[in-house]
């Protein structure tokens, strides 16, 4: 029997993974799909939110104000892109001062430190791209922008660098209650354990309803967003947001860690919970909403548009129970749950740790990550890399320069790739302008190669996403 | 390899090739060409179509061909070629910081350098074709690779989106390949191609080209399933009650090439291509090819890369600017 399953590795799950590899426990971590953070930790805002927003006395306001603090550690330690560039929530007419002065007084009554009221002068001298229709703005310095996926997989990784099990393609399919735990079944066979957390993002409501009354549903969420070339990434310097409203915090408009713009999310209920594609009608809608706060982003250097769906309940806060003895649910984690993951984490092992497993810490807990990024390194150091190990002189991806070195590492780490994005969000080949026209090719070559398959069987992503259909005429030959 | 040279040429394509060999026509010794690919040639090693060399050679050749009569010309001089190796980095005060995996790091320094990087194709994303993103998606040159160079099959039932030159010669690439090419898909009320490839790919083959018309959705969820196509208005927008579906496996983009340029651009240097000006805002800075602008025809880019590697040969006899002696890489070994 081991001591716990965690099902779902999105960064609920990892972060829960990475808190209890910590202690001496058996930890089988299970995910339904081939790579870790396919839910939606993979399409949201990259913002670790300062924790003005919720309302005071919730589990998302504690929490996310204690996850800010928490995420700036673990980025330094875990090699994880972050920057601490502030969020302004901008009031562009004088009826939205109101809602400015209301969020300040939130953001105290939270404990959001660093939070001020800046007159219109102020703001256009941080941000002078923004509309000409700024009255005043609230600022909050804490607020961060993160690389979510490489967050997950950093958290991820070092759980399973402390020992802790990954397995994926493995879906949850029942659970059945046994002497002293849970018999969980899945596609790959069940397995027995003392405790689960239930970490399924947009299905915890399924797991949930596996072993108790039904309490919550989750209705998907959908935000779609437009990427725009590293050319409009310093349109502006912070996040910047609208008044929110009823609906949620608005579209926002913000660099990114690798120095694009992106803008987004509208906010769409819907009933597919895997459905997560883009409708000319809301990006239209996005750009349209997104201009009032900056008027001159030039839409014409989009590379990407995406969207991801957030986990709503009727439940407006995060739900954490221990539902029956051992079993937690993590479940109904919308925003900010991206910020407050590594605190969700830590307040389900201290609930783990009261009564049902025995929490004694690792001697040799290994807690730091390291990996090469060619592109930031200076001359002496490409220098000597290369002569090491010739392999990160070679480029494959050119318009983000990524070299065969790091793709060769990213396939040699605890969680390797296993398709062309799987590569693309572990080292950002192909996340470019030209959008993998060019190192797409050579990806699957290098993958096919190191997985000794054939061509034709290297995905593009998804289980059923194949990228080849068969040799051409000439060359079956 | 040196530290030092006359002129660095960033790009072994036809722009590349005869850059270099007109300027060492014109006397200067110390040249360098720098190509990231395992070959000269640029795109013309995966365009094995006819069509090239009709004007500058007066025959029919196909791409590999007419590259191949260039890189030929180079062994009669001493220009020097670094290939498998990338540019990375061109900066106004006349240094290229370059990679590879033999060559190592490296900053160079020249009296001149020609940027003759070619271009790019727009992808799904700069289009803004909302739906699903499913695998079988991708630009025309790219299946032109796997087809071509790779040996590989892309797909077996296909729609394009866009009737830019690539495109065309695909649909009937695909289409000898044992392929079905269902609509090639044009928002404008005229193609994007050459008329000549639209009679000897699309015509000759029965391949509808829809013109204005455009792809309004994207449907499956693993791999495409189908694309829903409709007729556009003056203004290019889809005109609701025309929507169509057509089922496929795959869908090519051929809806643009974009000069790959951001290498100069990125130290501020300016390009004016709408005037294809084959200077730069730098001094002694020169682009040509279609990193300049898009050129249908490769014999125009060869005149074009002749006259700016005169140009550089000029720039270096005039300019009494010694190189930057003050480089450290390559180290050593
Ligand atoms: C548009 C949008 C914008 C957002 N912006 C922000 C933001 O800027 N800042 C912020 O803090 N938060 C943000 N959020 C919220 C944040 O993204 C989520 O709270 C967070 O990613 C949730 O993580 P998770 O691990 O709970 O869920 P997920 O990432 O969805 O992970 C759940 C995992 O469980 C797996 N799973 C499901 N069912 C099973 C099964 N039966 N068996 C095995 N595995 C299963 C899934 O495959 C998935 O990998 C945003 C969300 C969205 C959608
Ligand atoms: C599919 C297709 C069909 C065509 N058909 C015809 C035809 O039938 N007849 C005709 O006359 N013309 C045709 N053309 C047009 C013609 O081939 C092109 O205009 C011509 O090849 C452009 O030459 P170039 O040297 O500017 O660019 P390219 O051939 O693209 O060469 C650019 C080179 O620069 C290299 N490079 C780029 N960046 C770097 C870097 N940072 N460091 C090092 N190296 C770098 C690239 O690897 C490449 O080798 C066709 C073009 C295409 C794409």
């Amino acid at each position: 029997m081991t001591d716990i399953a965690i099902i779902g590795c999105g960064i609920v799950g990892a972060a829960t993974a990475y808190e209890l590899s910590r202690y001496n426990l058996d930890i089988v971590v299970i995910e339904k799909e081939n790579d870790i953070a396919m839910g939606a930790t993979k399409a949201n805002s990259a913002i670790i939110h300062a924790g003005y927003d919720p309302s005071p006395g919730t589990l998302m306001a504690k929490l996310d104000v204690k996850g800010v603090l928490l995420a700036k550690e673990l980025c330094s330690k875990l090699d994880v892109p972050h920057r601490h560039c502030g969020a302004f929530v901008l009031a562009l007419s004088e009826e939205e001062t109101t809602v400015v002065q209301y969020l300040y007084k939130q953001a105290l009554e939270n404990g959001v430190t660093g939070v001020e009221v800046l007159s219109r002068e102020e703001v256009l001298r941080l941000e002078p791209n923004i509309s000409d229709n700024v009255v005043a703005a609230l600022h909050a310095p804490t607020a961060m922008i993160i690389d979510p996926w490489e967050y997950t997989l950093a958290l991820a990784e070092t759980a399973v660098r402390n020992g802790a099990h990954l397995k994926l393609n493995c879906a949850v399919t029942g659970i059945d209650i046994i002497d002293g735990g849970y018999r969980v079944l899945t596609t790959q066979g069940s397995l027995e354990t003392r405790a689960i957390i239930n970490a399924a993002g947009l299905y915890a409501d399924d797991i949930h309803n596996m072993v108790a009354e039904p309490l919550f549903t989750i209705t998907p969420a959908k935000g779609e967003y437009w990427l725009l070339d590293k050319s409009e990434g310093t349109r502006v310097n912070s996040v910047l947001f609208q008044c929110p409203t009823k609906v949620g915090k608005g579209v926002l408009v913000t660099p990114t860690v690798h120095g694009n713009l992106l803008v987004g999310p509208g906010n769409i209920l819907a009933d597919d919970r895997d459905d997560v594609s883009t409708t000319a009608d809301e990006l239209e809608f996005v750009k349209k909403t997104a201009v009032r706060s900056v008027p001159d982003i030039d839409f014409s250097t989009v590379i990407r548009s995406f969207s991801g769906n957030r986990a709503h309940t009727e439940i407006d806060d995060f739900i954490i129970n221990e539902v029956k003895p051992g079993f937690i649910d993590l479940a109904g984690i919308k925003s900010p749950g991206l910020t407050a993951a590594p605190a969700i984490a830590k307040m389900a092992v201290e609930m783990l740790g009261e009564n049902v497993l025995k929490l004694t810490e690792k001697k040799h807990f290994i807690d730091t990550r390291k990996r090469t990024r060619f592109n930031k390194l200076t001359p002496d150091e490409k220098s000597a890399l290369i002569e090491e190990d010739p392999s990160y002189g070679h480029v494959i991806c050119r318009c983000e320069t990524v070299t065969e070195g790091e793709i060769l590492e990213a396939l040699n780490s605890p969680i390797p790739p296993h398709t062309i994005d799987g590569v693309k969000r572990r080292v950002g080949a192909g996340m470019g302008r030209c959008q993998s026209g060019f190192c797409g090719p050579r990806i699957l070559e290098l993958l096919a190669k190191h997985y000794n398959c054939d061509p034709t069987e290297v995905l593009q992503d998804r289980v059923g996403t194949y990228v080849l259909t068969s040799r051409t005429k000439e060359d079956e030959k | 390899m040196k530290n030092n040279y006359d002129l660095i040429v960033i790009g072994g394509g036809p722009a590349g090739i005869a850059a270099a060999l007109s300027a060492w026509e014109k006397g200067l010794r110390e040249i360098l060409i720098i190509e990231r690919d395992k070959e000269l040639g640029g795109i013309l090693n995966q365009c094995i179509h006819t069509g090239f060399g009709l004007e500058y050679f007066k025959e029919e050749l196909t791409g590999p061909e007419y590259a191949w009569r260039f890189i030929k010309m180079l062994e009669d001089t001493a220009i020097e070629v670094l290939t498998d190796t990338m540019a990375l980095k061109v900066t106004k005060d006349m240094q290229v910081h370059m990679s590879g995996k033999e060559a190592g790091f490296a900053i160079l320094s020249a009296k001149s350098i020609i940027m003759a990087t070619g271009c790019r194709e727009r992808a799904r994303g700069a289009l803004g074709i909302a739906g699903t993103r499913p695998s079988g998606v991708i630009t025309a040159g790219a299946a032109q690779r796997y087809v071509n160079m790779e040996g590989y099959m892309p797909g077996t039932n296909i729609v394009i989106i866009g009737s830019g030159d690539v495109g065309l010669i695909m649909a009937r690439r695909m289409t000898l390949e044992g392929a079905k090419v269902h609509a090639v898909v044009e928002i404008l009320p005229h193609p994007g191609g050459l008329l000549r490839n639209v009679s000897q790919c699309l015509n000759d083959f029965d391949i509808p080209l829809l013109l204005s018309h455009t792809v309004i959705d994207v449907q499956g969820r693993k791999r495409v399933e189908s694309v829903v196509v409709s007729k556009v208005d003056e203004n290019k927008k889809a005109i609701p009650g025309t929507e169509k579906v057509y089922k496929c496996d795959t869908v090519l983009l051929s809806a643009g090439l974009i000069p790959e340029n951001e290498l100069a651009k990125a130290d501020g240097i300016e390009i004016d291509g709408k005037n294809k000006n084959i200077k730069t805002s730098a001094p002694g800075i020169f682009i040509c090819g279609n990193a300049l602008h898009v050129h249908d025809i490769v014999d125009n880019v060869t005149r074009e890369a002749i006259e700016t590697g005169d140009a550089a040969a000029s720039f270096c006899a005039k300019s009494q600017n010694p190189c930057r002696n003050d480089v450290i890489y390559p180290k050593p070994r």
